[in-house]
């Protein structure tokens, strides 16, 4: 199964990464048609920056079954300058993750369930 | 416009029922909230139903029809999914009715089923309450969700995993003598910081528990009370809901919930009263922290202050303005359908004067609950006032 938008847009994120950007500069993530902040449907593709820096995460031990193997792994919120993406970091770094920090974001595949999400590596 | 009055309410116990059926357990709470309200079956023009999770633990859709017919209704039913708060949505709804002159009589409330599921099983359901494409697939849990709000507010606001241990060990303290909740035991403060992490910084008993349960409320017009001799001395006053963009990631604020802070203002404005008049409530304090974001976005706190409140001494049983009476869903339980409908049941019962903790609000006039959905993408706010 393919999600249209969505899957094109974690595909570039290991190249050439972009998020949505309206005319006012609200960013959002595909796939939308309209701005969620203003609900402008001029909706551009702009360049992601290469890094981004960590606002909050946390250190999941009880995980969705999906996740069992990944334990204990940190879900992250990172800004990337006007937008922000929701990623996993995976076990080898919790230790080493604070707010603040610098991450990179790719795309991977759950080998659980097969879907593909959005996994950040410390820099 | 008409008032609304809460003609008679009704609970299962909350706890592990794994064996019940979502119709058995929805069918025991409607008909104590029919006995309570003695109101004849075929007065009931509606049956407002409020469901989360059934298509997943039960593999039932459909349910307004079946829960109708289980609770011996003959009228027409709705089913509302508003993930924890859908049965605040499915009473607000009712209120809406009532006053709009539509219906007299609305049977409101909602069931969760969710111990017949295995840890995983919930935890799996739990999560679809996030963002599908943006949250779960990244790994994103329920405890996970407010974990990072928790994680955020204390970086802008500081405050301690102890404060928040304050919190669970009050709610505990609260449902000691109802009858209704899943845990009657007190907790300590080290018990809790000792407690096995969940998501960080929420451990164990910053979390509510899974719970199976249900919940319901007879609400009626002004009228119908008084030409039918219903002795019905709270009435729901003000009713307001508010929203916010799914995701976090896309949120203004980690910390905040504005969508609270939204249904709140409408509810007040509503009812004619202002945070201050708010002498007791029910927050949906699905985590700890939760029920510090709650206390800010509804006007109680300034952004920063509402975690010490619990510490501190005011938000306790003998406190200025008692929060979460009836154990909260920390300890009372959390079947996510039915919770929105518990709250307005034992704000109900608190303010009527016929809860066990009663006696600490019995001089209060009005009350408010609390009932929000997901990260709190969505809320519903209920004053509620008792003649007195």
């Amino acid at each position: 199964m393919t999600d249209a938008g969505y899957d094109e847009w974690l595909d570039a994120l290991d190249g050439d990464g972009y998020y949505l950007a309206c005319e006012e500069g609200h960013g959002s993530l595909p796939p939308r048609r309209v701005c969620p902040h203003c609900g402008s449907p001029d909706l551009s593709k702009e360049s992601l920056p290469e890094s981004g820096t960590v606002e909050t995460f946390t250190v999941v031990h009880v995980p969705a079954p999906s996740f069992a193997g990944e334990a204990p792994y940190a879900t992250v919120i990172a800004d990337f300058d006007g937008v922000r993406l929701t990623g996993i970091l995976g076990s080898d770094a919790v230790d080493d993750v604070e707010i603040g920090s610098t991450v990179e974001a790719g795309a991977a595949t759950n080998e659980t369930t097969d879907s593909r999400m959005v996994r950040f590596s410390l820099r | 416009m008409t008032g609304v009055r809460v003609a008679g309410v009704g609970l299962t116990h909350f706890g592990s029922h794994p064996d019940r059926t979502g119709r058995d357990l929805f069918a025991e709470a409607a008909l104590a909230a029919r006995e309570d309200a003695g109101v004849p079956r075929d007065h009931i023009e509606h049956l407002n139903y409020g469901n989360f999770m059934g298509a997943l633990s039960e593999r039932q859709g459909h349910q307004g029809p079946l829960m109708a017919e289980a609770a011996g209704l003959g009228c027409p039913a709705t089913r509302y999914e508003q993930a924890c708060a859908s049965a605040g949505v499915a009473a607000r709804e009712a209120v809406k009715s009532i006053r709009s002159g539509e219906n007299d009589v609305v049977l409101a409330g909602g069931m969760e089923r969710m111990t017949n599921m295995d840890t995983d099983g919930a935890t799996e359901a739990l999560a679809i309450a996030a963002d599908e494409l943006h949250e779960v697939r990244s790994g994103v849990t329920f405890p996970g969700a407010y974990a990072l709000m928790a994680k955020a507010y204390f970086e802008a606001f500081g405050g301690s995993r102890e404060d928040l241990a304050h919190i669970a060990v009050k709610n505990h303290r609260h449902a000691l003598d109802n009858e209704y909740a899943q845990f009657q035991k007190e907790i300590s403060v080290e018990q809790a910081l000792d407690a096995p992490p969940v998501a960080s910084p929420l451990h164990l008993y910053d979390a509510c528990p899974i719970t199976d349960g249900a919940s319901a409320l007879v609400l009626v017009s002004d009228e119908y009370a008084e030409e039918h001799d219903v002795d019905a001395p709270v009435s729901i006053t003000g009713s307001g809901q508010g929203a916010d963009k799914m995701a976090l990631q896309d949120r203004e604020h980690l910390a905040r919930t504005p969508a609270a802070t939204e249904a709140a203002e409408e509810a007040y404005d509503d009812a004619g009263v202002s945070p201050d008049d708010v002498e007791v409530a029910e927050v949906h304090d699905c985590f700890t922290i939760a029920e510090v974001m709650a206390l800010e976005s509804l006007g109680f706190y300034d952004f920063g202050e509402g975690i010490g409140a619990a510490r501190r001494g005011e938000t306790t049983i003998d406190g200025d303005r008692p929060i979460n009476l009836s154990g909260g869903l920390k300890a009372k339980g959390h079947p996510v359908g039915a919770t929105g409908g518990s709250q307005l049941v034992e704000m109900t019962r608190l303010l009527r004067g016929d809860h066990p903790n009663s006696d600490a609000v019995s001089d209060a006039e009005v009350g408010l609950t609390h009932n929000a959905g997901g990260t709190v993408a969505s809320a519903v706010v209920h004053i509620l006032e008792v003649d007195r």
